[in-house]
């Protein structure tokens, strides 16, 4: 297998755009991404774009062609464009599958995307669009929302682990920080532990703070070989790792309810493959999709023991400067969490960390990053290492 | 959720009707065709449930999902049944009485419709065991 390395790496702004469609912001993300890759769009042998609910959002499917077709790559060039799907990991699969593509010698220059467009439909029809991604025909016809789903695990995590809901609270006023220093953040709002306490109950114990929000958006990078990749970029950032497991699709059916399995194997075949501890790691996006999520991934991941991810972010540990900065970006939390771009958003931020260009949130000296991007409830996980050095 | 895609697991959920895996002898609710321990070396039998069971964790949601809305708020649990297997459901009553670990037994309940002239779901929904808390 080759080396792989990103060599163009771009986010549209995040959050309600209704001047824009989904067209548009998929088409800004990939031309962005070539513009900064250097490369001409025709040179491009695929595409692979992640996307969850084209169909439920905006009534479109066939995702893939629409896309080579809007950014310039059919005509004539006629350029193999894959759409993949795994709810809210469709971005970091359609990374993965971008880089085995490369890894594997079947195609050298090629683009990874992911987009979303959710504020076309009304909150409670993206609501029930999102639901999709658990069982429907045993969790969601009992009544299960994903707020629902996640708060039944933060119970379990308070009851086994004595998490507070103050600890919850502080992985949203972290990310909200972060988020304040991010450009294209849907939320640059700071907030406190008050607030995420005092905003209403969504699904005990988990407030309307302690999820993300329904956002549009699209992220996209482009993709090369190592061994040619600095003729495009004075800053390849290199992948060191990329890793995907599965698990149950229900949350009833998992080994522990506190404990994302897909995660723990994702993350311990990562670390294998760039034969690396999680003390390598000097910066990490999780899948945050709720603030339970995060406190979970930190430990699924090996940051930090099970059960005490709460006591870890209520101590700063994860702020930028912390032992281990946890969603510089601001996460999906306040940066927002356009489902099918979120797993992209990820390699984005940190390849701008890793390269240096992260502005007042930059992790100083950061030369190792890790992305982690979860679909449902912990059914599918996504994990990869990037790192400056090759 | 269409009539026929209701109706094929009717029996499954009005009596929780699950399935046994014969070889490594676990229980199955929701049924599943194929072990996930023994795969193509398991024995699968239909299997019907006792019923009783306890609750493992729950949530009390106030934001309800599409046609849940009259019924909000309530309590969403994941139940065990005293079988083993785990599964989704409610617990129906003051929401404040649900804890972990709480004794449920089942009950048989509406679960939703389609709308004003379509059919009406019905489903296993739990109460608590109040002779066994």
């Amino acid at each position: 297998m080759r080396d792989v390395a990103i060599i163009g790496v771009k986010n549209t702004n995040f959050g309600e755009m209704w001047d824009r469609s989904f067209r548009d912001i998929v088409v800004e993300a990939g031309v962005g991404a070539i513009e900064d890759s250097g490369i001409s769009g025709e040179k491009l042998d695929g595409m692979y774009v992640g996307n969850m609910s084209g169909g439920q959002f905006v009534e479109q499917e066939h995702i893939g062609a629409l896309i080579a077709d809007y950014s310039g790559l059919s005509l004539d060039l006629h350029i193999p464009s894959t759409r993949v799907e795994a709810a809210c990991a469709s971005g970091g699969l359609a990374f993965r599958q971008a880089v085995m593509a490369v890894a594997s010698g079947h195609e050298d220059l090629v683009m990874a995307a992911g987009v979303e467009k959710m504020t076309d439909v009304s909150s409670a029809a993206a609501s029930a669009a999102l639901a999709a991604a658990a069982d429907r025909e045993w969790e969601g016809i009992m009544g299960a929302t994903f707020p629902g789903l996640y708060a039944m695990i933060a119970k379990m995590h308070m009851h086994q682990y004595g998490t507070t809901s103050e600890q919850l609270a502080s992985v949203a006023v972290k990310n909200h920080k972060n988020g304040s220093m991010n450009p294209i953040a849907q939320y640059k709002n700071r907030i406190t532990i008050d607030n995420v306490l005092n905003s209403i109950m969504v699904a005990d114990p988990l407030h309307i703070f302690d999820c993300s929000p329904i956002t549009d958006g699209a992220s996209a990078l482009v993709l090369a070989p190592a061994d040619i990749a600095h003729e495009y970029t004075d800053t390849p950032i290199y992948v060191k790792a990329t890793a995907q497991a599965s698990d149950t699709i229900a949350l009833h059916d998992r080994r522990d309810i506190t404990t994302l399995d897909a995660s723990v194997a994702a993350g311990k075949r990562a670390y294998e493959m760039a034969k690396m501890t999680p003390a390598d790691i000097d910066l990490v996006e999780v899948h945050d999709c709720f603030t339970i999520a995060e406190i979970c991934a930190i430990e699924d991941l090996g940051f930090v023991k099970k059960g005490l991810g709460g006591k870890m972010t209520e101590d700063g540990e994860t702020a930028i400067g912390g032992k281990i900065p946890v969603n510089t970006s601001g996460g999906l939390k306040a940066c927002g969490h356009p489902v099918g771009a979120t797993g992209i958003k990820q390699l984005v931020e940190v390849t701008q960390q890793l390269r240096g260009d992260s502005g007042p949130r930059q992790v100083d000296g950061a030369e190792v990053g890790m992305t982690h991007n979860v679909g449902g409830s912990g059914a599918t996980a996504v994990v990869n290492i990037l790192s400056r050095k090759r | 959720m269409s009539v026929a895609r209701f109706w094929r697991k009717q029996i499954n959920r009005y009596n929780i009707v699950g399935t046994h895996c014969k070889t490594c002898d676990t229980h199955y609710y929701p049924p599943r065709n194929v072990c996930p321990k023994c795969r193509r070396d398991g024995d699968i039998e239909a299997y019907k449930f006792a019923g009783p069971g306890k609750v493992v964790t729950y949530t009390i949601i106030h934001t309800a999902a599409e046609g849940f809305e009259m019924q909000a708020p309530y309590a969403l649990a994941i139940i065990e049944l005293d079988e083993g297997p785990r599964f989704t459901s409610q617990v129906v009553c003051d929401p404040k009485e649900v804890s972990i670990g709480m004794r449920v037994r089942p009950v048989f309940r509406k679960l939703g419709e389609s709308g004003d002239k379509g059919m009406i779901y019905y489903g296993t929904k739990y109460v608590p065991d109040n002779d066994r808390n």
